[in-house]
């Protein structure tokens, strides 16, 4: 039986607390450097609130996973080897990596603390999953939201480590941790730097008719109607004019978040170890509405009870949700 | 979230000049007092902010006679209540309904769903929007509470009459 942890975000100590005391079995989290995809302004974690939140997390029983989940760009590892001797000094329970040189100094210098693969990595065959399990050690994987139950099922067989699956929010795909668009017109890398659609170049205009454009380095990638609901700024959901689509189109994905609450069951009886709610860079009042849904709706079915969830599409990317490929591959 | 099933006006509500200068003079030595009190409690906050602590930020809630002034610079802070008319150039302009905003600085409500169902409208820099959303939301409590307490039972009088309007005017929320 899968023990379904709940794998929860925080971008601030003050989101940490709250993901703990709603209920949460792990929190992720990351330091406020380029180590982690979510390299946000703001955001993330000092060395000492790192280490205080550590504690904090410990004493109520809940696990601290360390996000060093970004590529070093060649030569430059320092960051990363830096961030991870703190991460143990400081009692982190695993580092989440992609990068395979990260996986390799953790797993040599660091040996005593638990290696995730992130979604970062895009494993997702049961021979990539294994190379990193045989040569780094790694003990639970990520899947990317690419997989329907039945393959995730399949793989779980062939694997010789844990899985976890998103399982709620930003619904993300391309090719994870192999994504080009910001970086093509920004400069900046999601892959390397951690940073999607900064925010320094992100600009939004709100016209006269009462409709809004977001723009990212200058070049429009959506207009949003006078009553239509918006999405985050990113290239991959931007809605775009073509020769043959005068009236735009999106031609990567949609503003959409992943909803998997009703298939909390099956991806339990598939043998999904652990379900990770994505938001590292949202606010306090999601990461407690989340959770606190969440939490209810496993312990439900750890119960044995039918899982009672509350309506969660008023904190959905464009107030849409999908279950994406989990239940077919064609959705999209 | 949505707030209001219409998006919010293109142009918050219009007031007489003489109504907006008297609203700004009634409330402004309330302002600086939440202010200096928020900065003593919370100066972690200021951390967050980076460069954009010298941002002039105008936080408009739209029913509001008057928008506000923010610099939150912890050497010189600004927190002034200023006719629209007379508003400084601003970095960052924030715009919504006056409870939804504060709502926002408590963390009662998430920035990214106001976002998504336009009853926030954000301009200007962008990156100084995202710092002062992710510094108030590192503050543990509720600044509103705070606020409130400072005016003894008046206060939090006026923030319980402020919230029950809020949950009348939102029912059927479905985020909570």
């Amino acid at each position: 039986m899968s023990l379904a942890e709940l794998i929860c975000p925080a971008g601030t100590p003050a989101a940490l607390r709250t993901a703990v005391d709603a209920g949460a079995d792990a929190v992720y989290c990351g330091f406020q450097d380029a180590t982690n995809a979510r390299n946000f302004p703001g955001l993330n974690f000092t060395p000492d609130e790192m280490q205080a939140a550590v504690a904090y997390a410990h004493a109520k029983g809940t696990n601290v996973l360390l996000a060093l989940n970004t590529y070093p760009p060649a030569g430059q590892v320092d960051l990363w080897r830096q961030a991870a001797d703190a991460g143990a000094r400081f009692g982190v329970d695993a580092f989440i990596v992609a990068d395979m040189g990260v996986a390799d100094y953790i797993a040599r210098t660091h040996p005593q603390v638990r290696l995730h693969l992130s979604v970062q990595a895009a494993a997702s065959s049961p021979e990539a999953i294994r190379y990193y399990c045989e040569n780094f050690g790694v003990k639970r994987v990520v899947l990317p939201r690419i997989l329907t139950i039945p393959e995730i099922r399949q793989i779980r067989t062939e694997i010789p480590c844990e899985i976890e699956t998103f399982i709620f929010g930003n619904h993300g795909l391309m090719v994870e941790g192999r994504c080009s668009l910001t970086n093509y017109l920004t400069g900046q890398s999601t892959n390397m730097d951690g940073v999607c659609s900064p925010a320094s170049d992100v600009q939004y205009q709100r016209h006269e008719n009462g409709s809004m454009s977001s723009q990212l380095a200058g070049f429009t990638i959506d207009c949003f109607g006078a009553e239509e609901k918006a999405g985050y700024p990113t290239i991959c959901k931007g809605r775009y004019t073509a020769p043959h689509r005068k009236e735009g189109y999106y031609a990567f994905e949609e503003p959409v978040s992943l909803n998997l609450s009703r298939l909390l069951p099956e991806l339990i009886d598939a043998g999904v170890h652990a379900f990770k709610i994505e938001g590292r860079q949202r606010s306090k009042s999601y990461v407690r509405g989340v959770v606190t849904a969440f939490r209810k709706a496993v312990d439900d079915i750890r119960a044995g009870r039918p899982a009672d969830m509350a309506d969660l599409v008023a904190l959905t990317e464009g107030q849409k949700q999908t279950q994406g490929a989990f239940e077919t591959k064609k959705w999209r | 979230m949505s707030l209001n099933a219409d998006p919010i006006p293109t142009a918050p509500r219009r007031a007489s000049p003489v109504l907006s200068r008297l609203a700004c003079t009634v409330v402004q030595p309330i302002l600086s007092r939440v202010v200096r009190r928020i900065a003593e409690r919370h100066p972690s906050l200021f951390a967050r902010l980076g460069p954009h602590q010298t941002t002039d930020f105008l936080i408009d809630p739209i029913e509001l006679p008057f928008a506000l002034h923010l610099r939150p610079d912890p050497e010189a802070l600004v927190f002034r209540a200023v006719p629209r008319a007379d508003a400084p150039p601003a970095g960052a302009t924030i715009r919504g309904k006056f409870l939804l905003l504060l709502e926002l600085v408590d963390s009662e409500e998430d920035g990214d769903a106001a976002f998504f169902s336009r009853d926030l409208d954000v301009s200007g820099d962008t990156e100084a929007v995202v710092r002062l959303r992710n510094a108030l939301d590192d503050v543990d409590g509720s600044i509103a509470e705070e606020t409130a307490e400072m005016f003894g039972p008046p206060g939090r009088a006026i923030l319980a009459r402020l919230r029950k309007t809020y949950t009348n005017d939102n029912e059927g929320h479905p985020a909570r």
